[in-house]
């Protein structure tokens, strides 16, 4: 699991869940991949990100990114940096908790099991 | 043979088991019918070109639908019941992708917006089956279209390649889309083959209204188109100068010519008219 999937992840689905987002990450083993920088995608998915909750988990796996999204022009130092956040790191074994309920999301293999 | 439908045999997460999952690795044909849909379904989702999207792949299987997608330059998201067919995902090793394990009937667990737009080859007719007690079909369709509406960005699509059993299940599939709040129709390519054919449910989510899309029929396909050899000819037997007529002898002339008898030149006086003193 990348931290693109997880920040658009919600456990909405669970009963008497309102918001579901964002899910806890408890994290056993990650690697760190390599995805190709695709300028244009990151220019167009920084607007769907949210970024209080990519900061926070970004945080949590040592990567630094300022407290708030500049407004305007964003240099490619930073897109790079947040590509960086967003798809290298990937989540092989761990869990997902869920912030209402606390049910918790197992991932095996790099594959969180959303089931309910 | 009780019956050639795998919905019928088992529910997908036991039916799609490690020896099912194989074959999506395997079998050439397999992958290419896979590949194909998963190309014609990304046409019918009109995107934009050169911009790179992100895409959500409902029934992701073993990736093949999401290494098309990958391959035109887009991330993708993919969802599945088997945990066989995401572990064959994974062995393939996709730079863009990400998986999930997942039950469509239940929801698609994303905030909402997420996604520019959605793909399913083969797999929504899956969700008409009740495999537990606490199944509803009906109820299933409308959480999952409902939970994908919203997780969809205003004027994206969702394109659903399916098998449907019978008329009657295209209309439960439809009423529950629309009751979600999607506008759209079916659009079948080549509607008249048996085994070409193929149905795309093409949802619109919000937005202004769009045209539904044509679908493909066999004269833009590659085969040989039908004519008959009248056509071809013109008419039936080659035309002919009517008799007397200046070219009939003119003809006739240059037939026996040919057989090597003694015929008269042609002159400006050959098969002309005699005045009336004769």
């Amino acid at each position: 699991m990348k931290l693109l999937m997880h920040n658009m992840l919600s456990s909405m689905g669970l009963q008497n869940v309102t918001v579901g987002f964002p899910l806890k990450i408890v994290a056993n083993e990650v690697k760190d991949i390599s995805v190709e920088f695709d300028k244009k995608f990151m220019k167009r998915i920084i607007s769907k990100v949210d970024w209080n909750a990519l900061r926070d988990t970004a945080a949590q796996f040592g990567v630094k990114l300022p407290t708030e999204l500049p407004n305007g022009n964003i240099s490619d130092e930073l897109l790079k940096q947040i590509h960086g956040a967003l798809m290298e790191i990937e989540i092989i074994e761990g869990k997902l908790v869920c912030p209402e309920t606390g049910h918790e999301f197992p991932i095996n293999n790099g594959i969180p099991n959303m089931l309910f | 043979m009780a019956s050639r439908r795998p919905e019928h045999s088992a529910p997908p997460e036991i039916f799609y088991n490690e020896s099912e999952a194989i074959k999506y690795t395997t079998n050439s044909r397999m992958i290419a019918i896979q590949a194909q849909m998963s190309g014609r379904a990304i046409e019918l989702l009109a995107l934009p070109d050169d911009s790179p999207r992100l895409i959500l792949d409902l029934g992701c299987g073993s990736g093949l639908s999401g290494q098309v997608l990958e391959e035109m330059g887009h991330t993708w998201v993919g969802l599945d019941i088997s945990q066989a067919m995401l572990n064959v995902c994974r062995s393939r090793g996709s730079e863009s992708g990400d998986i999930l394990l997942s039950d469509l009937g239940e929801g698609v667990p994303f905030r909402a917006g997420a996604f520019d737009g959605a793909i399913s080859i083969s797999c929504i007719q899956w969700l008409c089956n009740a495999d537990k007690s606490t199944h509803s079909p009906v109820q299933r369709l409308y959480r999952f279209f409902s939970s994908l509406y919203s997780c969809l960005c205003r004027n994206s699509r969702a394109v659903f390649q399916f098998y449907p059993e019978n008329g009657s299940q295209i209309e439960l599939i439809t009423a529950q889309a629309m009751r979600a709040g999607f506008t759209g129709g079916l659009v079948v390519d080549f509607p008249n083959s048996t085994k070409a054919k193929k149905m795309f449910l093409v949802l619109f989510a919000g937005g202004t209204a769009q045209q539904l899309p044509k679908g493909l029929t066999e004269s833009n396909d590659n085969t040989v188109p039908y004519s008959s050899k009248r056509e071809i000819t013109g008419r039936g037997q080659p035309s002919r100068a009517p008799k007397k007529s200046r070219q009939w002898i003119l003809d006739k002339k240059e037939r026996r010519r040919r057989q090597g008898k003694h015929v008269r030149a042609d002159t400006k006086y050959t098969a002309r008219k005699r005045s009336a003193r004769f």
